[in-house]
Parts: structure tokens; sequence; C-alpha cells
């Protein structure tokens, strides 16, 4: 191991510092028994408790999950469809145009976004609820897929599609018995990006939810309105939590994947 | 002549299985292939073989059906194929890269054709095992492509494409990730596997010893065109033109001008004050014309003492030896500056060499040794 200098030392510590003590302090607060956000008073678990009997706040959360499901699994078969045709169909009048196209809502500012499907759902007369901003949120979502997915087709062997043709494959066969297992997991990575991108959004959900359909974000920015509870800090703890266990559940099993390809590599390799 | 030995292409009643009708195929402004004919007859072993760029691989990719002749017709078993996509065409290919499927096992790699075909459950059981036993796969049908070496991806690839005992097999460029020593034994394996088959194979290879070694026939192209198609020896022995002698093998080239003294016979002469070399040529050429007399290394005698017999003899110097273990080439200069080689299998030990850099040597060949090309 290499013993770090006390110039590393001092960077690693202040740029872990700034990211990590607001999240921090976060999650103290939010064992506080008192209601006072900023006053210790003693360590309780009473404020998860609470937030368990909050009607408003379940309903919210099971708003969030279901728009959150329902647009990251539309983004994710829109955004695929995209990348595939994209990538795959070589030069076409207008192609350019095409990808610039799909990509720009990515430095779109959401406000914008926001407005225009607003605007848009007024015309059309569809009233705001829980369809308008799975709509909303599979429109600003599914270019992050189309991003994900066509960086990983762009290094797929195209032989392989062809194998499968020449051994009898119609071109849909194709497509779903080795082009999308191949893919698979940057498709599920694609999707794991929506969801999140869509648990979390605030500008655009306020922009496209009706009274009958409040997102988590939306109830937690109205409450902290008027005034910071310590509700909010268990709810944000709780949010931090299922982050973390996914993000490192997601690396173990990537790096398992890789260690196990290794060692059979090798095995492979001994067995020439 | 003995009737058992394969040679439909001198048969003019027979019918050839894959006919190429004048095609051309163009990519935008680049002609890959130029008004090309070409027969391929039933279980033939058929080799594409030329540098990249030549075109080979598009014909194959035609024949698969991945592209489509720009003009000109493929016909197969006497049916045009243009219009027929590659899922529907009795013609399975081996891939370059190898193509197997990263997500299946061997077994169900090699399952996979027959499983598009609603064969019943036993009956493809029973063909992926044919194919695992013809391809020594058995003990590695439940691993993953990723489980097993290169040379066993290499029978899985072919175990794959011919699971569906396609009409017609292509391979591209099959042995090009072996190493040396693998790549000759899977050749014989190759030529073994096509035998026992009876499947015809084209191979398209930019490996002139592969060529010879596994195929019936031989085309050689250069700039998607065919420079000479024939078994072989005679595309060794007999080369059309100074591209396939030289692509094919060694070859030292004298320039010179014909001069005919009889039947197919000719003297060339090569050189100011120098005796005429004497050559023998099929196609005819005009006293005076201008030629090319081709003479394959291992075709040249070389010797301390000027042969009272030959017909062909020239002096020179050694100018350089290339020892290469059973073989030595002598590069010897002639007089005019003339570079030939000699190729004499090293019969005795190294150190009872009889020549060594700067003797003077005689170099003599008979009569029909060399042939006589025009351009």
């Amino acid at each position: 191991m290499n013993r770090l200098s006390w110039f590393n030392t001092v960077s690693l510590t202040l740029g872990f510092a700034f990211l990590y003590i607001p999240m921090i302090i976060l999650i103290i607060f939010s064992f506080n028994e008192s209601k006072l956000v900023t006053v210790w008073a003693g360590f309780s678990t009473k404020w998860y408790g609470e937030l368990l009997q909050n009607e408003a706040f379940l309903d919210a959360a099971w708003v969030t999950i279901r728009v959150a499901v329902f647009s990251s699994t539309l983004a994710t078969i829109l955004g695929t469809a995209a990348a595939y045709v994209l990538v795959r169909s070589g030069r076409f009048f207008g192609r350019t145009l095409f990808s610039g196209m799909i990509y720009a809502p990515l430095v779109m500012p959401e406000v914008i976004t926001g407005l225009s499907l607003l605007l848009l759902f007024i015309g059309i007369g569809l009233d705001r609820g829980i369809l308008t901003i799975v709509l909303a949120h599979t429109t600003f979502s599914m270019c992050f897929v189309s991003v994900v997915v066509s960086s990983r087709l762009i290094t797929f062997d195209r032989s392989l599609e062809e194998a499968a043709l020449d051994l009898g494959c119609s071109p849909a066969q194709a497509f779903r018995l080795v082009t999308l297992p191949i893919i698979a997991p940057a498709v599920i990575s694609g999707w794991l990006l929506a969801f999140t991108l869509s648990l979390d959004d605030l500008v655009i959900a306020s922009f496209t939810s009706g009274p009958s359909a409040t997102t988590l974000p939306i109830k937690i920015f109205s409450a902290v309105r008027l005034g910071v509870s310590p509700e909010i800090n268990a709810l944000s703890t709780i949010m931090i939590a299922v982050v973390t266990v996914g993000v490192i559940a997601a690396s173990l099993v990537t790096k398992r994947a890789m260690v196990r390809q290794r060692q059979d590599e090798l095995a492979a390799a001994r067995t020439e | 002549m003995n009737t058992d030995v394969f040679t439909p292409w001198d048969d003019p009643q027979a019918k050839p299985l894959i006919q190429f009708q004048n095609v051309t195929k163009r990519f935008g402004e680049f002609t890959a292939i130029d008004n090309l004919s070409l027969g391929i007859f039933e279980r033939e072993f058929f080799a594409l073989l030329g540098p990249s760029g030549c075109g080979k691989t598009t014909m194959m990719r035609m024949l698969a059906g991945f592209e489509t002749p720009t003009e000109g017709h493929i016909l197969l078993g006497g049916q045009d194929i243009d219009p027929i996509p590659p899922n529907k065409r009795a013609v399975n290919m081996m891939f370059q890269s190898y193509a197997l499927f990263p997500h299946l096992s061997v077994w169900e790699n090699i399952a996979f054709g027959l499983r598009r075909d609603n064969i019943p459950k036993h009956d493809l059981e029973d063909r992926v095992e044919e194919m695992l036993r013809l391809t020594r796969l058995e003990q590695f049908a439940r691993r993953k492509p990723h489980q097993i070496s290169g040379g066993q991806r290499q029978r899985v690839a072919l175990a794959r494409s011919l699971a569906k005992a396609p009409k017609l097999l292509l391979l591209d460029e099959p042995l090009g990730a072996l190493d040396k020593k693998l790549r000759q034994d899977t050749q014989f394996e190759l030529m073994d596997i096509q035998e026992k088959t009876g499947t015809t194979f084209v191979i398209v290879t930019h490996d002139q010893e592969e060529a010879m070694t596994v195929a019936s026939r031989v085309a050689v192209m250069d700039q998607g065109q065919l420079m000479q198609v024939a078994t072989p020896d005679r595309i060794y022995e007999n080369p059309a033109s100074i591209y396939v002698a030289d692509f094919i093998g060694d070859v030292n080239i004298i320039e010179g001008r014909a001069t005919s003294s009889g039947e197919d016979a000719y003297q060339v002469d090569w050189a100011e004050g120098q005796a005429p070399l004497t050559a023998s040529s099929s196609t005819g050429f005009a006293n005076g014309q201008s030629c090319h007399l081709a003479i394959r290394p291992e075709k040249v005698t070389i010797s301390a003492e000027r042969p009272a017999d030959a017909v062909n003899v020239v002096q020179g110097k050694v100018h350089d030896i290339a020892y290469l273990g059973n073989l030595s080439t002598y590069h010897v200069e002639l007089a005019n500056g003339t570079i030939i080689k000699a190729q004499t299998a090293n019969t005795r030990r190294i150190s009872r060499r009889s020549f060594t850099w700067e003797d003077s040597v005689w170099l003599s060949w008979t009569a029909t040794a060399a042939v006589l090309l025009a351009n």
C-alpha cells in the first residue's frame, strides 16, 4: 500500500468533507429527539415512526414509485429503439440532425421542458395527474437511456447479428434472441438511470402534476417551505440508504462478474 | 485417367452448384467486384485467395446474402438467389471472428440454427450430439464461449455452421486467429470434415499455403477480378500471369524475347552474349515478342562444375544464402546483375555445405522447368 503524502491526505479530506458533510448532518439530525432541527436533544427513532403514520407522505411515495416505474420502462423502450436505429441504420438523410435532437433534452433547462409540456397538456386538454407526470418523465429520461444504450451498441460485434440471420433468424428474432440479451446490462442500467432521474425530479414534476397526484420531492419541497421538520430528515435518510444499498449492490455484482470472467478466460487458456 | 479423381470442372456435362453470372458489386464509387463469372461445383473445397481488399470477402458476403450484386446474378442450384434474404438461404457461414453467442453455452450455440427450424426435440438433440462428436467437443458442451480456448471456439463455430447441413458452407478466414501449429492441424481437420459431410466449402483466405493445402481449386483474385481459377498444382506450375506466379510461392522472372523453336518450345534471348534459354509454353508467342520466363527456385539446380548435359545453364556467384533448416535458398548474381534464387534441400549437415558466399557457381534447369508468360 502506498502511504499518502500530507498534501494528498488534506486534498482527499477536504474533497470528501465537501461532498458528504451536508448529508451526514442530515442523517444525524434525523435521529434527534427534539422537534427543533438544529438543537440536539438526544438519540431517538421516533421521527421514523411518525413518518409511517403520515398518510400524505406515504401517498406521495406511492405515486413517485409508480411514476418512476412506468416512465423509466417507457423511456427504456423508446430510448433503446432510438439508439438502435441511430447506431445501426448507417447514414440516412437527416441522421446527424436526428442524433443531435435526441441528445438536446440532456442540456435543455428543465424549466423550459416543464413549461412546454405544461402548455402541451393544457392545449390538448389532458387533466394533470399521474399520466402527465409519466409522459413528462419519459420525455426527458429517454435521451439518457439512448446515450447509455448507444454507447454499448457501438462496440457490439455486428457479425453476431449476421450469424443469427445466417442461422435462420428473422431480423426481429435476431434482435430478441441475440442482440437484446447481450446489451441487456446497458439496457438495465439505462432503466435504473431513468428510474433515479424520475425519483428525484422536482422541476418538471411540479409543472406537470395536478392536485390529485403529488410526488415525494414536491411534497418534501412544500413541507420544507413551512419549516424543516425532523420527519423530513428521516425521510431523506431512508432515501439515501436505499440509493446507497442499490449502488453498492450493483457495483459488487459487476465486480464479481468481471472477476469470474477473468478466471474463466485464464482456465480456458490453460486447457489450450 | 483414373475416374475416381474429383474433377467436375473438366466435365462439360457437370452443372455448377453456384454460378456467378457477370456479377458486379459497387459500393458508391468503389467497384469491389468487376463483371465476374465463376462456377463452383458440388462437393468442392473452393478457395478464394487474394490480398486484402481484392473483393474475396465481398463475394462471400454476396453468397451469404448480406450483400446483393449491383449487376448480374448469382445462382445456387440453378435458382437465382439474389432476392432471398440470408435467413432463407441453404447457405451457412463461419465468421472470421467466429461470432459465437456469448450468452449461450457451446451446446446452445450449436443448437441455435436447428431451433429456428422447429425440428422435433429428439432429432435436435441427436444432431447437436453428432456435431459435438464430429468436432470433438463433447466434454465442453456445457461451457460458455469465453470458458474455452481459441482452437475450441473455432471448432464450435464450425459445428454451429454445419449443424443445419447447408448446401454450401462459407468460411471467412477460418484459421486466421490460430497460431501456426494449430492452424496446420486444423487445416487437415477441415478437409476431413468436408470429406465426411460432403458439403461444398468456399473458403476465403489471404494465406496461399492454406489455400493450396485445403482446396480442390483455387481462385486467385486481384482488384475485383479473377486472375486464375485452377487446381493448386496448376496454379503453381502453370500460372497464367506474373501476378499469379508471384503471389503463389517464390519465383524467378527473367525478361527476354521469344523465338519459336518447335512445337510449344521457345528460345529466349535474355542478355547480350549469353546463350538463349529454352522454355515451353502452350500459349503462342510471335518471334521477337517480349516475354517473361518464370522459374521456381526449387527447379533450379546449383553446382560447382558446369553440368555436362543441361539444356539451360547460366553462371554466377553466390550473393546471399538463406538457411531455413530443411532448405537453403541461394541468391546467385549473374553477370548482368540479375539475381536468381535456387533452392536445395539440406540433405547433408550444414558443416558439409558445398557453397559459400562469393563462390562461382553454375545454375541449370531442364527445358520444361520454366514457363513463358506474356504479362
